[in-house]
């Protein structure tokens, strides 16, 4: 596999400010890449450094192998969809799509033909004598993206480019780019605070928190073994219950409840367990056959969400979420209900801070 | 049927009547001026019957021409540098940072919060000095007139051109530079095929203001004018101490309706590029 884009050591700083702090990264070629996190957390800046529209303060930064750190943005053979489309307001949708082969100085002729292609390849065919404006959000999204692939780049860079569209708008395009990134056959860099949309579409995603690289994975391992308890907390819903490793097999936690969770860590570590609350069951409260692998509680809360309701489970303390499909042989609780919460020992990971 | 938040009974009449009274203010000595234009007598202000002869009088008239003249080709040059530079300094103010910006800001707008009279004082007292050196030095011979006038105007024309441009540059995403740097245009294209349309009404709209501007300043013109050179304002003014007559109020209504004239082309250029 050849390596897309190669980030080593690089950091950004504004000021006193650190944006993106010593992240290593390689993306590969032909890949979905997701970098996912919180705003501020150096995302949308390590993918601005891809593009070139700044310059890393430290470390080397390669597109195929060429050095690129410092070349100016036009120089680079990767392209952007930017946040808010960016699209030009004075130009038809024809002319914003053939702005790059304009400006390298491709012939008129084949400037137009292949915009029009690419218009139709994103399904804006009769479309394209209208000025942005006169588009919708989905529509001006179509525009951006043929924008930026006319150009054929090597690494397509977008900038949470669904975050303006509507949940079924933005479901429709999630497949669709995932299709089109396919089709196209070129590594997507793909920056999004959506974590649902980086599970949906990538084939690997970074985790980034306060600049820094917290995990990176595909989404199976990202959501079932978290290298951390922020990518536990920020990947899905879950419940983090804090204790104390007292060996390879158990964990003790803070109200003295010894749970069964495999954990590599020394004895006596400070960690937090992670229960997915899909991954347990509730039943009435009995004798349980393994006490380490469930708790008895009352029922707190009801949440129906239709398709499923979530409960939250009082033990002594803490509280926990439970998620129960809405299937007719599953028993429903009432507030107040004496209850089992249990899981099979694979539901549970061991995070440290 | 009425929003409930709008004025009603005595407060809207209020407010009516108000709105009439400012279109009065603005309009009726409009309406008189051109009015008194057609007055066939010297007196002013009294009717005397209709007659086209004190604008005969002004096309007859070769200091009222040459005055006009004088006025055109100042304003022409005085726009083409004032825009040139004013952008110039709006791009560098908006869109770079550079040591001392602050500094250079704050002194952009001086020109427009200074007095005219001192402006008019310094300019004078600068040409005089300058005229001097440059006579001391390179033995040139310069006199005030054509070119003090114009640097005059276009002294104060900068800050406001920079002010009009640089508006309409902070209303601009500046992802859409970065989008055309992304597609591989260099700085100069980016500027010329993304910036310099989205800024295009801001710059005629500078244009014009730096025009008007030119066109009937006095104060700053009188003192850097010298001997023999003279624009169409300060002509009028000079009319005002030889006695009014209607001659002024048909070179005035030439002059508004000249304005106006450039106020409404303006306004059909950006219309038509909008629509298009």
């Amino acid at each position: 596999m050849t390596a897309a884009v190669e980030l080593r050591g690089i950091t950004k700083k504004f000021g006193d400010v650190i944006a993106v702090d010593n992240v290593d990264l390689t993306i590969q070629d032909g890949e979905f890449f997701s970098l996912l996190g919180p705003s501020g957390c150096g995302k949308t800046t390590t993918l601005r450094m891809i593009a070139g529209l700044e310059f890393p303060t430290e470390g080397s930064l390669s597109i195929f192998g060429e050095e690129v750190g410092t070349l100016a943005p036009n120089k680079r053979s990767v392209n952007t969809v930017f946040q808010n489309y960016a699209l030009f307001p004075h130009l038809t949708v024809l002319d914003n799509v053939g702005f790059g082969l304009k400006m390298q100085g491709v012939a008129k002729k084949e400037t137009k033909e292949r915009s029009m292609e690419m218009i139709e390849l994103v399904q804006l065919a009769g479309l394209e004598t209208r000025k942005p404006s006169q588009m919708s959000g989905g529509q001006q999204q179509r525009v951006a993206l043929a924008r930026a692939l006319v150009n054929q780049p090597k690494v397509l860079l977008l900038d949470e480019p669904l975050g303006a569209l509507d949940l079924k708008l933005r479901q429709e395009m999630q497949l669709e780019l995932k299709k089109l990134q396919r089709d196209v056959g070129i590594s997507f860099v793909f920056v999004t605070h959506d974590q649902e949309e980086a599970l949906t579409m990538s084939d690997r995603i970074a985790v980034m928190h306060e600049g820094k690289l917290l995990q990176v994975a595909s989404p199976e391992e990202i959501y079932e073994s978290p290298a951390n308890r922020f990518v536990a907390d920020f990947i899905g819903r879950t419940n983090l219950l804090d204790g104390t490793t007292s060996d390879n097999e158990t964990v003790v936690l803070s109200n003295g409840t010894s749970i069964r969770a495999q954990n590599t860590f020394p004895e006596g570590t400070k960690v937090s367990i992670s229960i997915r609350p899909e991954r347990t069951e509730i039943t009435q409260r009995s004798e349980p056959s393994d006490s380490l692998s469930s708790i008895q509680g009352t029922v707190e809360t009801i949440t129906y969400l239709g398709n499923a309701r979530v409960y939250g489970v009082k033990f002594t303390w803490l509280s926990i979420e439970v998620r129960e499909e809405n299937r007719p042989d599953l028993e429903v609780f009432n507030v107040g209900d004496d209850v089992t919460v249990h899981w099979e020992h694979d539901a549970i990971s061991v995070v440290k801070d | 049927m009425s929003n409930a938040v709008e004025p009603r009974g005595l407060s809207k009449i209020g407010l009516q009547i108000n709105g009439w009274l400012v279109y009065l203010f603005f309009y009726a000595p409009i309406v008189l001026l051109v009015i008194f234009s057609f007055s066939d007598s010297r007196n002013v202000g009294k009717w005397g019957g209709f007659t086209l002869g004190w604008y005969e009088q002004f096309i007859d008239s070769s200091n009222a021409r040459n005055a006009l003249e004088n006025s055109i080709k100042i304003a022409i040059v005085v726009t083409i540098i004032s825009v040139i530079l004013g952008t110039m300094s709006a791009l560098a103010l908006e869109r770079f940072t550079f040591k001392g910006k602050r500094v250079f800001d704050a002194l952009l707008y001086l020109p427009i919060i200074i007095p005219d009279v001192t402006m008019a004082v310094m300019l004078l007292l600068f040409f005089g000095e300058f005229f001097e050196i440059l006579d001391n030095l390179f033995g040139l011979q310069l006199r005030k007139g054509f070119w003090s006038i114009s640097i005059s105007h276009i002294a104060f024309n900068i800050s406001f051109v920079s002010v009009v441009v640089r508006a309409r540059l902070a209303g601009m995403s500046r992802d859409l530079e970065e989008a055309a740097v992304d597609l591989y245009a260099s700085r100069w294209k980016a500027f010329r095929h993304v910036t310099f349309p989205q800024i295009l009404p801001g710059i005629a709209g500078g244009a014009l203001l730096a025009m008007t501007l030119s066109l009937d300043d006095v104060v700053i013109t009188q003192f850097v004018a010298g001997p023999g050179w003279t624009t169409l304002p300060v002509y009028v003014f000079g009319l005002i101490r030889k006695g009014v007559t209607p001659l002024i109020n048909s070179i005035s209504v030439i002059m508004l309706v000249s304005s106006m004239l450039l106020v409404g082309l303006s306004l059909l250029a950006e219309r038509t590029r909008r629509g298009g």
